[in-house]
């Protein structure tokens, strides 16, 4: 659940599970300052799905792997705090990180021929995966867990394909595969980069209904991350849309679709053809392409793409917009007066989408 | 049309729906087939094939869009290749503008390929780093040496400013741009020689969705200004109830379902074609609780070894036992509406209304339009 906007008071003995405080995470390149996230906050509850919308480039992966404490070149620089059930992670030791790592928090990755090892079986990975976290588990013991979870997931002959290394499945189940991987632990915090993105739609209903289905059985806080506006109403009870490495737009996954505040989030929506609506003549596209995270436009970086960015007096060049709260639990970050946008969006969007 | 029909029927019954269509289509496919043979074992022998593309017939008739769609090793990009001949089948015909094109050799294609152009779906790796924009979108020119009115430059630079590039950026490289910018080259170059027609393989699939559309905006501006005809290969059903006039569906090599856009998208008559649309994720968080989804187990059976009859039945929730020893044809159910199935879906009543049996449909279509 999303509560509070931006509060740089830490929220320590909150309700929420995952709290993250103006997440920073900054590369020091050869050409300048990548800001790939720029002050990003929100809370996710225990058993809630928290869906991050954005192009590439708006640090919605940078975001998921700061979490769990990936970025560890020394070219990276966080600030922030992220709490994951009461345990502070960016000042804490990588140590302490690396034992949470797969065993509270684990990730399914977008591509999951690159993010397994081909030389190792499938099960040998899951193996280690569950034993790396439980030390006294025998390796017998360890095998029946990586057969028991290949066989949750729905991998047909689970106690044959164990053996199978990663080429020999197929798409759909090396996802599902990475999926059992990273359920082996019972993990509180499960963060999909992309989960269904290379897989074909009938392969992508069913990977995103496992997903359900597991949250539902094991309880956890799932953040989904993914470009696909579809997929994250399937799954989500909140999304966050991130542009430019900041979140512009938060809130219920109902109330955001149906009455989107930020003029990128209306542009999302409308440059995708949706096949549950009336065929439209031409598609209504975001002019222009996603800033450069190094050289990240003044003011509201939205606002060179934005074709209200006239109506807010000059303010969107200069001033960057705060995350306010328009309805309960709804934020959003645009200048534009919220009457003015609900009336915009009344009259101008949703008549086009 | 019967169910004794055999692969010849489906020839016949095109060139009747062309007839009725006047105009003489501008691609025209016969049963098209692209094995690959599988070598292996001791003596390298040959252990079967790959049957990629396994006997598929359409026609493309001039300034109209078909869509291909189906999943990944559905065989609709093997399918592309072939039709433009980047890949020479081992059986069927592929005419083009009422020539013979299947076996033609490089020599006698060159001056074909002025007329058929293709856009690639990856713009990372379809273009030469190595090379400058102008380069690239002037290659065509200098292959075919085509003379220019005033010079490869500045036609370049026309093409540029077509496809929404800047034409001060003629001496950049490929790396300098954006993924939607890339695409776009890939498209100026295929535009370059004024084609007829152009298939795009996954155009879109490659980019983010505020690009997708402007890359979609484009190819549609393209098609009305300079009169082309497409054949999209996409997986994306939105993407392609967007583009195409006309749509196909292919699964394991064999096309399933060819419809008009509105006819396939209302009335989808094949269980397959069924569960992809049902399949595809709406941005609407309510539908989520009512929508019913045909949840498809398993994966897509290997091309290798195409189950018997029906390639469809063993992920089909209506497959019977004639599924397995007849191999359905693609059958016409009422205006252009062609489906291989023994049990097609909807067919007793819901069918008739809103789809009146003969040419087109007037109503729909112009509200399409």
């Amino acid at each position: 659940m999303i509560v509070e906007p931006v509060t740089d008071s830490v929220a320590e003995g909150s309700a929420s599970f995952l709290s993250v405080r103006d997440l920073r995470i900054h590369f020091d390149t050869d050409d300048g300052l990548v800001k790939s996230v720029d002050g990003v906050s929100f809370d996710l509850a225990r058993g809630k799905t928290l869906g991050i919308v954005g192009e590439s480039g708006s640090g919605k992966s940078v975001t998921s792997m700061g979490i769990m404490g990936l970025h560890r070149s020394k070219r990276a620089r966080i600030s922030g705090e992220i709490w994951l059930d009461g345990q502070e992670l960016v000042a804490a030791q990588p140590d302490q990180v690396r034992r949470l790592r797969g065993r509270s928090m684990a990730m399914i990755f977008q591509d999951p021929l690159t993010a397994m090892h081909p030389y190792y079986t499938v099960g040998a990975q899951i193996i280690e995966a569950y034993r790396v976290h439980h030390p006294e588990a025998s390796k017998k013991a360890a095998r029946t867990r990586a057969i028991e979870m290949l066989a949750r997931v729905g991998i047909p002959q689970p106690d044959r394909r164990v053996d199978d290394y990663p080429h020999q499945f197929s798409g759909g189940m090396r996802q599902r595969a990475m999926i059992a991987m990273a359920l082996v632990n019972d993990p509180s915090l499960l963060i999909a980069d992309e989960p269904t993105t290379a897989l074909d739609v009938t392969v992508q209903a069913q990977i995103l209904d496992l997903i359900r289905d597991l949250q539902e059985e094991f309880g956890s806080a799932v953040i989904i991350i993914t470009h696909d506006l579809g997929v994250v109403a399937e799954l989500a009870d909140d999304i966050m849309v991130m542009y430019g490495g900041r979140c512009v737009e938060r809130g219920p996954a109902a109330t955001l679709f149906d009455n989107p505040e930020h003029p990128y989030t209306w542009g999302l929506l409308g440059s995708m053809p949706r096949l549950d609506r009336e065929l439209q003549d031409r598609l209504v596209p975001v002019k222009g392409s996603p800033p450069s995270l190094i050289n990240v436009p003044s003011g509201c970086a939205f606002h060179p793409r934005c074709p209200y960015a006239e109506q807010t007096g000059g303010r969107s060049m200069t001033d960057r917009p705060v995350l306010a709260e328009v309805t309960p639990g709804h934020h959003a970050a645009c200048h534009l007066p919220a009457a003015e946008r609900h009336r915009i969006f009344a009259e101008e969007i949703a008549p086009r989408l | 049309m019967t169910d004794t029909q055999s692969s010849q029927g489906k020839g016949t019954q095109g060139t009747a729906r062309l007839r009725k269509s006047a105009a003489q289509p501008l691609l025209r496919v016969t049963d098209l087939e692209r094995h690959f043979p599988v070598k292996g074992g001791l003596l390298r022998g040959n252990r079967g094939a790959v049957r990629a593309v396994d006997g598929i017939s359409f026609s493309v008739n001039p300034g109209e869009t078909l869509g291909v769609v189906g999943e990944s090793g559905c065989g609709k990009s093997t399918m592309g290749r072939l039709v433009t001949r980047l890949d020479e089948p081992t059986g069927g015909k592929v005419e083009f503008e009422g020539q013979d094109i299947t076996h033609l050799s490089a020599g006698r294609l060159r001056p074909l390929r002025k007329d058929i152009q293709i856009i690639f779906q990856d713009p990372y790796s379809s273009l030469n780093p190595r090379h400058t924009v102008g380069t690239i979108v002037g290659a065509p020119f200098r292959l075919q040496k085509v003379a220019t009115e005033h010079g490869v430059k500045r036609a370049v630079q026309d093409l540029l400013e077509l496809c929404g590039l800047n034409p001060e950026h003629y001496n950049r490289y490929p790396h300098e741009f954006s993924g939607g910018q890339r695409q776009r080259i890939g498209i100026a170059r295929a535009l370059a020689l004024k084609p007829k027609m152009v298939v795009a393989d996954e155009p879109v699939s490659a980019l983010d969705v505020s690009i997708q559309a402007q890359v979609v905006n484009l190819l549609d501006d393209l098609q009305r200004e300079l009169g082309l005809t497409y054949l999209i290969i996409a997986h994306d059903l939105s993407v392609v109830r967007h583009v195409s006039d006309r749509v196909a569906v292919m699964y394991l090599g064999k096309i399933v379902e060819i419809a008009d856009r509105e006819a396939l998208y209302r009335n989808p008559a094949h269980p397959y074609t069924n569960a992809l649309l049902s399949a595809v994720p709406v941005p609407d968080p309510r539908r989520k609780e009512r929508r019913e989804r045909i949840l498809l187990t398993g994966d897509v059976p290997s091309p290798l070894n195409p189950p018997s009859g029906c390639r469809f039945r063993t992920r089909c929730w209506k497959a019977q036992e004639v599924c397995a020893t007849t191999e359905p044809p693609l059958a016409e159910l009422a205006g252009g509406h062609q489906v291989a199935c023994h049990f097609p879906e909807g067919q007793e009543g819901s069918e008739g209304q809103g789809r009146p049996a003969g040419e087109g449909e007037p109503t729909d279509a112009a509200a399409a339009e």
